[in-house]
């Protein structure tokens, strides 16, 4: 693979609800962050991607509401429906397709719609619609399959939303900034057995965008770029009966791949940090596992001995994670981000001493069906 | 360094308005099967997957991880690609970035919908900006019967010059098996009778509601030769989405995405002359108007020149240039599927299997997308590499 980079990258602030903002305004945020953040005009931007769901927002080709605010005005541009490390995935082949530069750009607004709605409608529609399955009720059972199989307790993955939430609090983007205990999380109301309130992300709104960069463009930048090493992606069966739910072998498949290419041979030793898609407390240890990070069953071990604290051997989501601010589609290129700020030294009050190499890591589908992961590094 | 790319393999289902006796899953499935047998491959051998359809059509939420057992999607990278009508070139030009980046060696796209369990212009009013546009430009048909009378009334054309369009790609269609219009032709009396829907445009000058997929492989340089004994080579591809607004599109100054889009695509294949160079055409002709005002955008004939340029029967197959010996867009239309349709049947043409449709001594091809808020995407196709 060539050498191509994440020169610049934007951000919103994460909130419950951002009123005044249509699509068009929080694209236009990130995308002209990004542009400043890389020291780039538009006329550095040769081709653009957005990151948009019709179902999310509630319009037919929804990516038709952001195009300008893109900055895709006779402009190459292309539309990817999923999550944003998928949509980045796609402007990096068009970088190391021939494009000198790529913007990527995703926007959601959970506020705009119903969560329970639009996920359900993730199901077949003749055999689990009406069964009323859907994001938060799958996860439930997949936390159940994950539990029973390993004999982990809700204690265990309360821990994980009580470390992330108080990452946030370094983290001037998050949503939700949390002093919690175990208890907190424990006594916080049923949401679907064995999830409670402060197991589940939050509704979120918000938009990021990154700029893909050849080795020669990314020169012309002004930050000091952070180069893609290794990205893939992979999708499991889709009916939940025909998975493994314990067993995120799809994501064993994207990491092992991602680090193939990026000659990542002991994960745990040579990778500094981890911003991963933790929708549910559950999922940052069962990710971890998937990673390659600790053996099955042990992600849960791994938190509570510290090892992903932020002063731990491995920090994983730094940045308050995905349960500290869920904007869809926007969570996983915003993992991405905070693994490129990670890496330059510019995450802030969050910042990790000495970030050599970094994972970023997004999902689509039901219980995380289908995973992207990303190798970033310093060199 | 970009790799080359070609295309190697096509697939499509026989398409109906209604296909009743498959499900959404089998239906990709049959066009992917076809796709597969046609260049021998199996799916053990494909590396990456791309799929595209509009979800509020069969109302799916997240089609690309639902659709795994149709697309043979398990435990293989798959993503979703939607942009409206363009779709399905979308789809095509992420297959091409797929392969060219070096990344996976054989790609496979999938385009698709089943529109008889979709209300689709319910769906696609929500496309219009809820304040703005919506009241007015809602649906498909608003902004096209802006144009077409835009033109009649800037170069004279008339309904019956629209109507020689559609009466081509019905003729067309009857070469064509797959066609959901195949064995039913059409004439110029038949077009001028039909239900006038939005003036200028009456029920036989628009495309129909299909159901049906297509499916299409592409290869790396080195692999394709492999697979194909000729290859359709990817020359160049050109996309312009660029308006968010109906009313921001300039109805009068001919298709200006197509215009930007061709002229950037011809100009990377090195392409001159297009009426001279390009061989046949599969373009995504929505409605018959489109037929004569977007060949002079793409440049095949000057401003106005449209109307004669078809009745002297330079794009009917025999002529100078063929535009859509498969029927188009008129005679078939599974709208996720309709613009990778335009690309399978243009690497069709290079590939040389085209049988009753097939265009002699092909060796450019060219394929549009059509969609959005009037976007265009264009792909140039050839036997010689680029």
């Amino acid at each position: 693979m060539d050498k191509i980079a994440i020169v610049g990258v934007g951000q919103t602030t994460y909130k419950r609800k951002r009123q005044a903002d249509i699509f068009y305004d929080m694209v236009y945020e990130v995308t002209v962050k990004a542009m400043q953040d890389a020291g780039y005009t538009l006329d550095d931007i040769d081709n653009v991607v957005t990151v948009s769901n019709d179902f999310l927002d509630g319009r037919t080709i929804s990516c038709m509401a952001v195009q300008e605010a893109a900055g895709a005005h006779d402009k190459n541009v292309s539309t990817i429906e999923g999550d944003g490390t998928f949509g980045a995935f796609y402007g990096a082949m068009r970088v190391l397709g021939g494009f000198g530069t790529t913007l990527v750009v995703a926007h959601s607004k959970g506020s705009e719609g119903d969560p329970r709605v639009i996920t359900n409608a993730m199901f077949d529609p003749i055999y689990h619609r009406s069964l009323g399955l859907d994001a938060i009720s799958s996860s439930a059972i997949q936390a159940n399959a994950y539990m029973d199989r390993y004999g982990l307790s809700e204690e265990q993955f309360a821990l994980v939303s009580v470390k992330n939430h108080k990452n946030a609090q370094r983290n001037p983007y998050a949503q939700l900034p949390l002093e919690l205990t175990v208890d907190d999380v424990m006594q916080s109301r049923m949401i679907a057995d064995p999830l409670k309130l402060l197991d589940c992300s939050p509704v979120s709104d918000g938009a990021a965008a990154v700029i893909i960069a050849n080795e020669d463009r990314a020169k012309k930048a002004r930050t000091k770029p952070v180069w893609i090493k290794g990205v893939a992606h992979c999708a499991d069966a889709y009916f939940l009966g025909d998975r493994d739910l314990t067993d995120p072998k799809a994501l064993k498949d994207a990491a092992k791949r991602a680090y193939t290419m990026a000659g990542i041979n002991t994960p745990i030793k040579e990778i500094d940090l981890v911003e991963l898609y933790d929708a549910f407390s559950y999922m940052e240890p069962l990710w971890l596992e998937g990673m390659g990070f600790c053996d099955p069953g042990k992600g849960a071990d791994i938190t509570e001995k510290g090892i992903t604290a932020l002063d731990g051997k491995l920090p994983v989501n730094p940045s308050g994670g995905v349960l500290s601010a869920h904007p869809v589609l926007v969570a996983g290129l915003t993992r991405i981000i905070e693994a490129v700020l990670q890496i330059r030294g510019d995450a802030g009050e969050h910042q990790i001493d000495g970030v050599n190499t970094a994972l970023a890591h997004g999902l689509n589908g039901p219980c995380g069906q289908s995973h992207c992961v990303w190798m970033l590094g310093r060199k | 360094m970009a790799r080359r790319v070609a295309i190697v393999g096509t697939g499509q289902t026989h398409h109906k308005s209604h296909r009743i006796d498959v499900n959404g899953k089998e239906l990709i499935n049959e066009a992917v099967t076809r796709a597969l047998d046609d260049c021998e491959l199996t799916i053990a051998d494909i590396d990456a997957i791309i799929i595209g359809n509009m979800d509020h059509f069969e109302s799916i939420n997240y089609v690309d991880t639902w659709s795994i057992e149709g697309s043979g999607g398990y435990m293989k990278p798959i993503m979703k690609v939607t942009t409206g009508g363009t779709t399905g070139t979308s789809v095509a030009i992420a297959g091409y970035y797929h392969v060219a980046s070096g990344i996976f060696d054989k790609v496979l796209c999938i385009g698709w919908e089943k529109n008889s369990e979709s209300d689709t212009t319910t769906a696609i009013v929500t496309c219009s900006d809820p304040i703005w546009d919506r009241f007015s430009y809602s649906g498909a048909i608003p902004s096209l019967a802006t144009e077409a009378s835009a033109y009649m009334e800037q170069y004279g054309a008339t309904q019956e010059d629209a109507a020689y369009v559609a009466v081509r790609e019905r003729t067309h269609a009857q070469n064509n098996p797959y066609a959901q219009m195949y064995n039913r032709p059409i004439t110029i009396e038949d077009v001028m009778n039909s239900a006038m829907l939005t003036y200028p445009i009456k029920l036989l000058d628009v495309c129909p509601r299909t159901d049906g997929a297509c499916a299409v492989v592409f290869a790396a340089e080195g692999v394709a030769e492999k697979i194909a004994p000729q290859p359709a080579w990817i020359k160049s591809c050109s996309v312009r989405h660029t308006t968010t607004w109906f009313g921001d599109v300039d109805y009068n100054t001919g298709m200006l995405s197509l215009k930007r889009a061709s002229r950037e695509a011809f100009e990377t294949a090195g392409i001159k002359s297009p009426v001279d160079e390009i061989d046949v055409a599969e373009l995504y002709l929505p409605y018959s108007y489109a037929g004569l005002k977007w060949i002079e955008a793409i440049g095949f004939c000057g401003p106005g020149e449209g109307p004669r340029f078809i009745r002297d029967g330079n794009t009917n197959m025999g002529g100078k240039l063929p535009i859509n010996p498969s029927g188009g867009v008129m005679s078939t239309n599974c709208i996720g599927a309709t613009a990778l349709l335009r690309t399978a049947e243009a690497a069709i043409q290079i590939l040389g299997k085209g049988d009753k449709r097939q265009v002699p001594d092909v060796t450019n091809a060219m394929a549009t997308g059509f969609g959005g808020c009037w976007w265009s995407d264009v792909i140039i196709l050839s036997k010689d590499k680029p």
